[in-house]
């Protein structure tokens, strides 16, 4: 008599081999180096920091290499070990004001303070396949020199034309999401934690959508900078706050277009992405977003998706959706037979 | 074997004792899904990080674990989260329903009823049972504070009059002591029954959506329904093929490729020891 298939425990162990297999490919071939991909794989590296959530270039490209280059797989991987690391203390507020530039430029304005810097972008390749890449290709070393020079929107609102976003009285602690649950409706400080380590092709999609009429905002990149800036901490028995480090950041200052409501005068409003590494499309994406967010508090009608809190926050995150998705892979045979009955019962 | 990398339960102390205060909430006042600041676990969301989560929260050292997964103890996902907590607690585990201090489910409730000290712990998809009628929580949160719950019922008669009969057939929504409503998680409204007035503790956790929930032993748990449309159970027209139970939740299996079919229990352990028993009479 037939007999329902046992032994899960065997079937898991082999496939757990064949995958060890799969990802290593040919042993014939060097592994890939944690530094190789560091530093000829940074963009990866840094998406999976981004939505890890961890500043750890080191371990990102641990869980890379593990993941075979399945970014999510790797960002998951990430995650599941942030999740077991103690929280130490809290930096200060990062200053991007003082970053160590690598890239800046501005579509809003054609000359500025401090000039545009057009760094290290793929913006202005033409995106041939360079066949010459085959093999591999030696790189001429430049001297670099950092530049710092201070933010567009603060240097240019001298008519006060552009909203600005003084510190809130007692500068409240904002929540911290990944240790309480998300609850709607989430401040300004949620919403932007929650997109900063949203998936980047969804917040891609999302702010689309807002440059083709579901809530139009009228966007320009008055700014977006790329380089390195101090990240600081006060140790509690030195009292002072001390520099622990750099970190590579990439920030976006949106300028949208606002014709005003009862209580505000027409000026144009912000929309703010910030991301770890190099990361343009993200937090351009993030802060198209981060400005639809805000129609409820502009008194903008929501009609919009890229609007609807409920919709943007709860389904940004790529380990939810890509669980959530995925888990329809595990048998559901109890549940199916159920539907079974009543398809029958129905006919 | 217990792995000593990872602290017992996987989950450090702090994060435990904050579980363990949703879950007291929770049991405090039956029914009601109270937030908690869920962790991304080393498994995906939707395959059981709520329930592992409540589970590595109050599993202690003599406990003795059993996991299901569509009432089977050898389906690949049970026999990981069983592997997990071997793992990271090196627990002692079992397939015996009465042997076990704890039981974590994922779609069934063991037909070997459940005893006074037990806890059986749900892994839920989705902890809102309005959610499929109104999908913004803030909405459904002030519905469950009003206790109106209008759109299921009218869901409910809907059904009614369109197909004579309510299409729900799992996750099918109950009310707690009259008051909250609630999703008892993809169970099959066969299991809707072993709900009420069990004497074990009786857990959920959803770790995607951040939520637990409890209901004490005996506690009062109704499937909706009508007056005139009482609610009712999936009955089948044959025994299990393997041990002959007239009073279990069967699964079909097809046999061959013309269409040929049986039925057996879907709760393994249940089924296992009904043959066993049988087979030890035989000999006697």
């Amino acid at each position: 008599m037939y007999v329902a298939v046992k032994g899960g425990e065997r079937a898991i162990a082999n496939s757990h081999a064949l995958l060890a297999e799969a990802r290593r490919g040919d042993p014939a071939q060097p592994e890939l180096s944690l530094e190789q991909i560091k530093q000829q794989l940074r963009l990866a590296v840094h998406r999976v920091m981004n939505e890890g959530s961890v500043y750890d270039p080191d371990l990102a490209a641990l869980a890379i290499r593990q993941a075979a280059g399945d970014l999510p797989e790797a960002i998951f991987l990430l995650r599941a070990f942030r999740a077991t690391l103690p929280r130490l203390g809290y930096t200060l507020p990062l200053d991007t004001a003082h970053m160590r530039l690598w890239r800046r430029i501005s579509a809003t304005f054609k000359d500025l303070p401090g000039g545009q810097i057009l760094g290290p972008t793929y913006d202005y390749t033409q995106r041939l396949l360079d066949f010459s890449n085959y093999s591999s290709q030696a790189v001429a070393e430049r001297e670099t020199e950092d530049a710092h020079a201070p933010r567009v929107v603060d240097l240019l609102n001298h008519e006060g034309l552009i909203e600005s976003h003084p510190v809130p009285e007692g500068d409240p602690d904002p929540l911290d999401l990944t240790r309480e649950p998300l609850a709607f409706p989430a401040s300004r400080a949620t919403r932007l934690q929650n997109l900063a380590r949203g998936d980047e092709g969804f917040l891609l999609a999302m702010g689309y959508s807002t440059q083709r009429g579901y809530s139009h905002t009228h966007p320009f990149a008055g700014e977006i900078r790329y380089g390195l800036v101090e990240v600081e901490l006060v140790p509690e028995e030195l009292g002072f706050p001390v520099v622990v480090g750099e970190i590579e950041l990439t920030e976006c200052q949106m300028i949208n277009q606002f014709a005003g409501s009862k209580t505000e005068p027409p000026q144009f409003t912000r929309g703010y992405g910030l991301a770890f590494g190099h990361a343009e499309r993200k937090a351009m994406g993030m802060a198209l977003v981060d400005r639809a967010l805000r129609a409820g508090e502009l008194g903008e009608e929501v009609k919009a998706p890229a609007q609807m809190q409920e919709f943007v926050l709860s389904h940004s995150d790529s380990l939810e959706a890509s669980g959530f998705v995925q888990h329809l892979k595990l048998p559901h045979y109890v549940d199916f037979q159920a539907e079974l009955e009543l398809v029958r019962k129905m006919r | 074997m217990r792995d000593p990398h990872y602290n017992f339960g996987y989950l450090d102390e702090r994060t435990k004792r904050m579980v363990r205060r949703a879950i007291l909430k929770a049991v405090a006042v039956p029914g009601f899904q109270v937030p908690f600041g869920s962790r991304e676990m080393p498994l995906p969301y939707g395959w059981g990080t709520g329930g592992v989560q409540v589970t590595a929260s109050i599993i202690g050292p003599h406990d003795v674990l059993k996991v299901i997964d569509q009432g089977a103890d050898d389906t690949v996902n049970a026999v990981n989260i069983r592997r997990f907590f071997q793992r990271t607690t090196g627990v002692a585990t079992t397939e015996r329903t009465p042997e076990a201090t704890l039981i974590q489910t994922r779609h069934r409730i063991p037909e070997t009823p459940l005893a006074e000290g037990q806890i059986i712990v749900y892994q839920v998809p989705v902890p809102e049972p309005l959610q499929r009628l109104e999908p913004r929580e803030a909405e459904t949160r002030r519905l469950h504070a009003l206790a109106d719950y209008g759109l299921m019922h009218v869901k409910l008669y809907e059904d009614i009059a369109r197909y004579g009969h309510v299409s729900t057939t799992y996750d099918y929504p109950v009310m707690v002591e009259g008051r909250y409503l609630m999703a008892p998680s993809p169970i099959p409204k066969f299991d809707n029954p072993k709900m009420h007035m069990n004497p074990a503790l009786q857990l959920f956790g959803a770790g995607r959506e951040k939520r637990i929930y409890a209901l004490p032993p005996y506690t009062g748990v109704q499937s909706l329904a009508f007056e005139d449309h009482p609610f009712e159970v999936q009955r089948w027209g044959e025994p299990c093929k393997l041990c002959g139970a007239t009073d279990s939740y069967l699964d079909e299996v097809v046999i061959d490729d013309r269409g040929g079919r049986m039925f057996i229990c879907s709760d393994t352990d249940y089924c296992g020891q009904r043959r066993a028993q049988a087979k030890s009479r035989e000999a006697a």
